[in-house]
């Protein structure tokens, strides 16, 4: 049972191939802009690894561009197939290059929907991730003069400012961890020696926030410490204060703004997919077209062109066939290179 | 030569692309605000117009040159071309001149962003004023963004009063000596915004009080340097549209070779086509030269139509017309 039939007289064959060579260069160059894309997220990525603790969000741009790359490939060795079709002289040295093309190409092409399902599913681990990072660099924001934490109190502070964010849930994280250094505490002053007595572990923790929280569109000069008190500050009340501070946790905004980059690179990603499988389809119709003139004297008689010779699931089942063939084919030969007495022990394994 | 004419309109497309890029949308950054004339935006206009008009010329050229191989299309470009000569080198020139411009209003430039910042810094508090309730949030992304504090430095904050009156508590003590220190009434503090802190500095950043060791622990001011931004936005300004233009100035320099030398191949197309025009055997030798007479008689030939197109727009009486004659032979001698 043929799969899908279709006839193709000599015009629409030579037509087919044309048309199938532009879309090959087309289909090159938006393999081209994926792997651009992928390059660019996973530098985007890289840039905020120290407040990421895993790198699993990594595998989405890997795919991307190993996909990028190899579709550049496919599609040149496509363009060359449909060139060498309209010469039927030329066109059997591909024979038995195309079915394992063929596979490895679907393979790949479906790679691309993984890679879209993978940006969605891997979220939470993004915002799990983000989550552990940004409360390690809290925590480590006053250990600038610890080797391999000092540059924490940097990277939180740019980060802060650059996405306009305050926190890792929200501005309050920072009333929870000791974000001064002793270095610059007077332990002889009173105030301190109060605050560091009033914690069980004997922190200065204090109701204030650094300065990357402030917020530049509020309309007076920042207020970051005795942010609880309204007593200090004059004309202050801090339940109705909005534009002091930033009022985003900085795990949502970059969740936010990653999850904005997947969205703009999802429709790009999902027109070369459909554009590849366009791609592969036709040129499949091309091949089996193309074999009924293989041999024929007169090349303009009409052929028919199909996807797969039988059903899929009998397909299947053969290309298992052929790939236990090829199995027990590199078993034999490793044993016959030994003894022949152990040859039926080897094949025991085989027939399991 | 033919590749050439094919690979100049190309050329020129990126050269305008590179102008538009970069010219007004940088001017324009919000740093109008802080630009007290603009007068400065007459560089990027002018690569602009030029970089226009640089994609029409050698659109022309281009033309022009596929017309050449064929002598009898090649004459239909004979009164083109004494225009289109004239008007390339114009432009070709004003490519020159802005080079030139952009460094030469460097001066400028500076005395602009200084009014422009001292008004920015006197306003910082009028955030209630309409007119002026953006200038504090401009100042703050600024002095962010180009990480510089004050005009010249941190210090002419020390100066203008940045804290509004509305959230100054009068009845307090503090304000009143501080106010009362100050022949014009003003809440001057020795403390600076927030959008001056250095997040590169290992210590919590200290805004007020900063020319006071004893406010803070392990504080010296004279040796602190990593606390709060030490250049001066001025300054920091000034660099930064310098380094544009020297980028751009050197492309422009470059562009501006490149298209010299088109225009004198396709002059030198242009005299050496005439000689076969009309000729029986199109391969023979020929030829070609850039000017015909010198630069000046040259010249003169080109700018006299445009002064008797000024003279005749001036109505002159019938007696008065050898006297025009006489102005006009005069004009053209001095």
């Amino acid at each position: 049972m043929v799969l899908l039939k279709m006839k193709f007289p000599f015009q629409k064959r030579v037509r087919l191939a044309q048309g199938l060579w532009l879309l090959s260069w087309v289909a090159m160059f938006s393999g081209a802009i994926t792997f651009a894309m992928g390059v660019f997220l996973k530098t985007e990525l890289h840039r905020r690894s120290e407040v990421m603790h895993s790198m699993d969000i990594h595998i989405v741009p890997n795919l991307l561009m190993a996909v990028g790359l190899a579709s550049v490939g496919i599609n040149i060795c496509a363009g060359k197939v449909c060139q060498d079709s309209l010469d039927p002289s030329r066109f059997p040295r591909w024979k038995t290059f195309l079915p394992p093309f063929f596979c490895f190409s679907v393979f790949l092409t479906s790679l691309l929907l993984v890679a879209m399902i993978l940006s969605f599913a891997l979220q939470p681990s993004l915002e799990e991730s983000l989550k552990i990072g940004l409360k390690n660099g809290i925590s480590f924001y006053k250990d600038t003069d610890t080797p391999g934490r000092c540059f924490q109190k940097e990277t939180i502070d740019r980060l802060q400012i650059e996405f306009q964010c305050c926190g890792n849930t929200n501005y309050r994280d920072w009333f929870e961890v000791q974000w001064i250094s002793n270095r610059y505490l007077d332990f002889t002053s009173k105030e301190v020696k109060d605050r560091v007595r009033s914690n069980v572990d004997g922190r200065y923790l204090l109701d204030g926030v650094p300065f990357s929280c402030c917020n530049p569109a509020s309309p007076r000069p920042c207020i970051q410490y005795s942010l609880r008190d309204n007593s200090v500050h004059y004309n202050y009340e801090y339940q109705t204060e909005e534009l002091n501070l930033y009022s985003r946790g900085c795990r949502q905004a970059l969740v936010s703004y990653y999850m904005g980059l997947m969205n703009t690179i999802g429709p790009c990603v999902l027109f070369d997919f459909l554009l590849q499988m366009a791609i592969l389809v036709s040129l499949r119709y091309l091949q089996t077209a193309m074999e009924g003139v293989i041999g024929q004297e007169n090349v303009e008689i009409e052929t028919e062109g199909y996807i797969l010779e039988k059903g899929v699931k009998e397909t299947l089942l053969e290309t298992k066939e052929k790939v236990k063939r090829l199995l027990q084919l590199a078993q034999v030969g490793d044993a016959s290179s030994t003894t022949p007495g152990t040859q039926p022990e080897e094949e025991k394994p085989a027939t399991a | 030569m033919l590749l050439s004419c094919y690979v100049f309109p190309h050329q020129s497309a990126r050269v305008l692309e590179l102008h538009l890029l970069s010219s007004p949308s940088f001017l324009h950054h919000g740093d109008t605000h802080v630009m007290d004339n603009t007068d400065i935006h007459c560089v990027p206009n002018t690569l602009m117009i030029v970089g226009l008009a640089s994609m029409g010329i050698n659109y022309f050229a281009s033309r022009i040159c596929q017309d050449a191989l064929d002598p009898g299309r090649f004459p239909r470009w004979k009164t083109f071309l004494k225009p289109y000569f004239g008007c390339s080198v114009f432009f070709t020139t004003l490519m020159l001149i802005s080079v030139i411009l952009s460094y030469a209003m460097k001066g400028s430039l500076e005395t602009s962003l200084k009014i422009g910042l001292k008004n920015g810094i006197r306003f910082y508090k009028d955030t209630d004023t309409p007119g002026r309730c953006f200038q504090k949030q401009t100042i703050d992304h600024l002095q962010m963004e180009f990480q510089c504090c004050g005009n010249n430095d941190y210090k002419d904050w020390f100066e203008v009063q940045w804290i509004s009156n509305r959230y100054l508590d009068f009845s307090s003590k503090e304000v009143k000596d501080c106010i009362k220190s100050n022949v014009d009434g003003r809440y001057l503090v020795d403390g600076v915004p927030f959008s001056c802190c250095n997040p590169s500095s290992p210590r919590p950043c200290i805004q007020y009080k900063i020319t006071n060791n004893t406010a803070h622990y392990n504080y010296d001011h004279q040796t602190e340097e990593l606390n709060i931004f030490i250049r001066g936005c001025r300054e920091a300004l000034v660099n930064y549209y310098m380094g544009l233009m020297n980028t751009i100035g050197a492309v422009v320099l470059s562009v501006f070779l490149l298209q010299s030398s088109v225009l004198a191949s396709v002059r030198l197309l242009q005299t050496s086509m005439e000689a076969v025009a009309g000729q029986e055997n199109v391969e023979i030798e020929t030829e070609g030269y850039l000017l015909e007479k010198g630069v000046k008689e040259t010249f003169m030939e080109y700018v006299d139509p445009v002064l008797k197109l000024l003279l005749l727009n001036q109505v002159t009486p019938p007696e008065a017309k050898p006297e025009a004659g006489a102005t006009g032979t005069t004009t053209t001698t001095s």
